[in-house]
């Protein structure tokens, strides 16, 4: 197969398994995002992948040919690091030039590429600056330029926009996804921000405590979390405890949800619905009674919270569905069964 | 945080102190020996004030050149030697795990704690042919009979290279352990061995911190005098030992000086020297 295979792949260290048994193919031309809280081994797996860290068991083939033996300068990939680790004593030209100097590629040849890699990341002309005078956007395209220099058949970049401002970082993820598009080449990219794998991925991958916890495609993970690690991870969730009855409806808080059913020999588990999916009417039929604890106006989307018998459902509508619900106001909260994940507890 | 810049007389005040000890330990006594050097000398070891240029004069011989140019190439033989074995070892070190790094850096201060008469004594019967390390070579059959590898110009270095090599390594960790770890890891997805990141990247991304331990080892080991006693014939004497011989046993004070004063210009027209090229590269 073309691409990227990861084969029971573990990485530990002494007793601790950093990597625990990962198995995951990535299609060639794929942009994978993988994602997952502090310490879950996102960076570890990414390094292995580099030859930076050996794996403990396992292979991971790289179009179908087993590159764990292989030393890291001759696996031909492009990587950027969350520090970029642009040499500090090269100019830009320089940095984004030396893979092809260890190549021994034309001077004249150099020139060339170095000013079309420029140009591809928006900054031509910037070959003579020391790198020390860049921002922080520019040193991260630099590190682009220079990780793409050889046409890698791998781009990996751990965490390359954490250091960025929110609003440089939204463009650089828009910019780095049309890049990849360009070049078609298979990507990975370590981040702990979700939004940032649903805006570029095509594969996200959420990891935690050193497994793979699910991987598949954003609009997936996010309607169809495969664990409640997974739908707590992405977004925001409710997660309500959820028991079947002798009637084989699904209670939830005491109340049925019409049309939700659990899998069968399954008499307790938990529910997600997202925020979003969330209706709250006054006076109602049906639905779990509540009461309105507070309300935060953001403009943009109205998040109310609604405490049913000690539990708190958050409610997400934008200003035009809100209706006269206020702060404190007993409200009927309807969870539409289409829009629920039912998971193992 | 943000300081006001110093208005009144009184302001300057805790500048006092270390201004006072630089001009009673340094300012003082070396405008007496500028000023001795130019002193004239009198048999049985007195001087009395005057201005002659004797002693530089003298100094400017065939011999005394080449005592400055042994000095001089023996001090840039030592430093060159200590960072190349320096540099790749305290690198090396500070990929290590905390507790070696904690054992070598013990053991490393310890040895600064010798002082030079003992590690030359130390080292004189290492080389010596009656206890020296030979006779542990002569039993593994590397070597017929012992010998003695003293004196020489090789015992020499040995020696200022042991006792300079803590210096260096103390200097070079700071720096080395700052040094950002992905550098060479960049370096090496880019296509580059280990050894050729090490000396393509590594090496260049800190010329700043090698120029400088270049030249601090090199005006230490200026300074050496004892070590090339013990340890070398007497064509192998520094211009250190001699002032020292000048100062002491020919009680030619004027003449001491005026070496002294000449081995510090010379000095610092290096440093400069080295300086200067070093800041030129950096713009280029
Ligand atoms: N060289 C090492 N020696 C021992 N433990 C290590 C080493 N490198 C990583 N670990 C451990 O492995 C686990 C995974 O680390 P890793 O850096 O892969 O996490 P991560 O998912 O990238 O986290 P973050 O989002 O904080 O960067 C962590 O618990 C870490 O402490
Ligand atoms: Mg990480």
């Amino acid at each position: 197969m073309s691409g990227l295979v990861f084969n029971d792949v573990s990485k530990h260290f002494g007793n601790f398994a950093a990597v625990d048994r990962v198995n995951l193919s990535v299609p060639h031309g794929t942009f994978v995002c993988m994602l997952g809280p502090s310490g879950c081994g996102k960076t570890t797996l990414l390094r292995m992948v580099a030859g930076l860290e050996e794996s403990t068991t396992g292979t991971i083939l790289l179009d179908g040919k087993d590159i764990t033996p292989v030393p890291t300068h001759k696996r031909n990939l492009g990587m950027v690091f969350q520090s970029l680790a642009l040499f500090p004593h090269l100019t830009v030209g320089e940095n984004v030039a030396y893979p092809l100097r260890i190549r021994s590629m034309a001077k004249e040849e150099q020139k060339k590429r170095v000013e079309e890699l420029l140009t591809l990341i928006h900054l031509p002309g910037y070959a003579e600056r020391p790198v020390s005078k860049l921002s922080g956007g520019q040193r991260q395209r630099v590190a682009i330029a220079r990780a793409l220099a050889l046409s890698p058949r791998l781009f990996l970049l751990d965490e390359p926009l954490s250091a960025l401002d929110a609003k440089l970082r939204e463009a650089m993820q828009v910019e780095l996804r049309q890049l990849q598009q360009k070049l078609g080449i298979t990507t990975i990219v370590v981040t702990h921000d979700q939004r940032e794998a649903m805006t570029m991925a095509d594969l996200v991958v959420v990891m935690g405590d050193g497994r793979i916890r699910q991987a598949a495609s954003p609009i997936d993970i996010y309607r169809k979390p495969a664990d409640a690690f997974v739908a707590d991870f992405i977004g925001s969730t409710n997660l309500l405890t959820v028991e079947a009855d002798s009637a084989g409806r699904a209670i939830v808080l005491g109340q049925p949800v019409p049309g939700l059913s659990l899998p069968n020999g399954m008499a307790k588990g938990l529910i997600s619905i997202r925020p979003e999916d969330v209706h709250l009417a006054k006076n109602a039929n049906g639905g779990i009674r509540g009461k309105v604890t507070f309300i935060r106006d953001l403009g943009g989307t109205i998040e109310t919270f609604v405490d049913a018998s000690g539990t708190t459902i958050v409610a997400v509508t934008t200003p035009r569905e809100r209706g006269d619900i206020t702060a404190g106001a007993e409200v009927n909260v309807v969870l539409p069964a289409d829009s629920c994940v039912v998971l193992k507890q | 945080m943000k300081r006001e810049p110093p208005r009144t007389i009184a302001d300057y005040a805790p500048l006092a102190f270390p201004a006072i000890m630089l001009i009673v330990f340094f300012v003082v006594p070396f405008s007496t020996m500028i000023a001795v050097s130019f002193f004239r000398r009198q048999q049985g070891g007195f001087y009395t004030p005057d201005f002659v240029i004797d002693n530089y004069a003298r100094f400017l011989s065939a011999f005394f050149g080449g005592v400055l140019g042994f000095s001089l190439m023996l001090a840039i033989t030592v430093a060159v030697i200590c960072v190349a074995i320096a540099f790749p070892f305290t690198y090396l070190l500070t990929k290590a795990s905390r507790r070696v790094q904690i054992v070598w850096l013990v053991c490393l201060l310890s040895v600064l704690s010798l002082s030079e008469v003992i590690i030359g004594f130390a080292w004189s019967t290492l080389f010596s042919r009656t206890a020296g390390i030979t006779n542990l070579l002569v039993p593994l059959g590397l070597m017929s009979e012992s010998q003695a590898l003293l004196p020489g110009i090789g015992a020499v270095l040995t020696g200022m290279v042991y006792q300079a090599l803590p210096y260096t390594i103390l200097v070079l960790y700071p720096a080395l352990v700052r040094l950002d770890p992905t550098l060479l890891e960049a370096a090496r997805t880019l296509g580059a061995s280990p050894l050729r990141g090490f000396f393509g990247i590594i090496v260049p991304a800190l010329r700043n911190t090698i120029v400088a331990t270049l030249i601090m080892v090199f005006v230490f080991a200026l300074g050496s005098y004892l070590l090339p006693q013990i340890l070398g014939r007497p064509q192998h004497w520094t211009l250190s030992v001699h002032i020292t011989d000048q100062a002491i046993y020919q009680s030619n004070m004027p003449f001491a000086a005026a070496m002294a004063v000449f081995l510090v210009l010379i000095s610092l027209a290096l440093v400069g020297l080295t300086l200067l090229v070093g800041g030129r590269k950096e713009v280029a």
